[in-house]
């Protein structure tokens, strides 16, 4: 049985490709002991592959020498996720949150990253330096699956 | 890699079947591969047939919108059938719906196809 309780954990890897599908994957079996409901599953694993492909192709520019951080937290029913890179940062915030904006439009990237973020979890927000790296910060509260039991 | 694709030709109409994972590491070599087929003589439309497609992220929205306005150019249309919950979302979200038509299955979509040339 399940008890109020807290659980953290920590992952870093190369800024690669490769491993876009590692950091979700990853999240997802860490987030399965709040028994989440398979569109739960999808709305996170899509923030975490969102969240890394902006730090490797914004951040890093697909220098595979950046590093990327991964931390989350369980607290009660809810998961916080901490995605974190050390590359060029964001100019302007506003403007990247735009929907359909994209600083790279010649590599037919959708502008969508944000828009994305923002909907599928509960809070959503960024920090980032110029030079310094971009860290996101995003909640949601598992929810769907408890409700049959109550 | 974790994202298989096969194309096949049904008379002006090129069949795109998705299976696995469409995201930023997988998108270069469909967006290729889409790309070399979609420049063929007498390719005009587009089927993209995604009942396999488990997973796709704001990456593989870039590589349809990019085929959408190719396909445009050559003055022929795109369509997406065979959508499963946790992509239609995705698509529903980003307003793609608006400009390009789904259907329920393969034949569905290629006879609505066939009807508008």
């Amino acid at each position: 049985m399940k008890e109020n309780s807290s659980n953290f954990m920590t992952l870093q890897f190369a800024a690669k490709s490769e491993n876009e599908s590692f950091a979700r994957v990853t999240v997802a079996a860490f987030v399965s002991q709040l028994d989440p409901t398979m569109d739960e599953i999808t709305d996170l694993k899509t923030v975490v592959s969102e969240a890394v492909t902006n730090s490797i192709i914004h951040g890093y520019e697909e220098n595979s020498e950046g590093v990327v951080t991964i931390s989350a937290w369980i607290e009660e029913d809810t998961i916080t996720l901490l995605i974190e890179d050390k590359g060029r940062g964001i100019e302007d915030l506003e403007l990247a949150k735009q929907p359909l904006y994209t600083s790279k439009p010649e590599l037919e990237r959708s502008g969508m990253g944000f828009t994305i973020m923002e909907n599928f979890m509960d809070e959503f927000d960024v920090a980032s330096e110029v030079g310094g790296g971009t860290s996101i910060r995003m909640k949601k509260r598992i929810v769907s699956k408890k409700a049959l039991y109550n | 890699m974790n994202l298989q694709m096969e194309t096949v030709r049904h008379r002006e109409t090129l069949i795109v079947r998705l299976s696995g994972e469409l995201d930023h590491h997988t998108a270069d070599l469909v967006r290729m591969r889409m790309d070399e087929e979609i420049g063929r003589e007498g390719c005009r439309n587009l089927l993209l047939s995604l009942k396999s497609l488990q997973f796709m992220d704001s990456s593989g929205l870039g590589v349809i919108l990019g085929r959408y306005k190719l396909i445009k150019q050559k003055g022929g249309k795109m369509v997406v059938s065979d959508v499963n919950p946790p992509v239609f979302r995705l698509l529903e979200m980003s307003g793609l719906f608006k400009i390009m038509s789904i259907y329920e299955n393969e034949s569905s979509a290629l006879s609505e196809l066939e009807v508008a040339l």
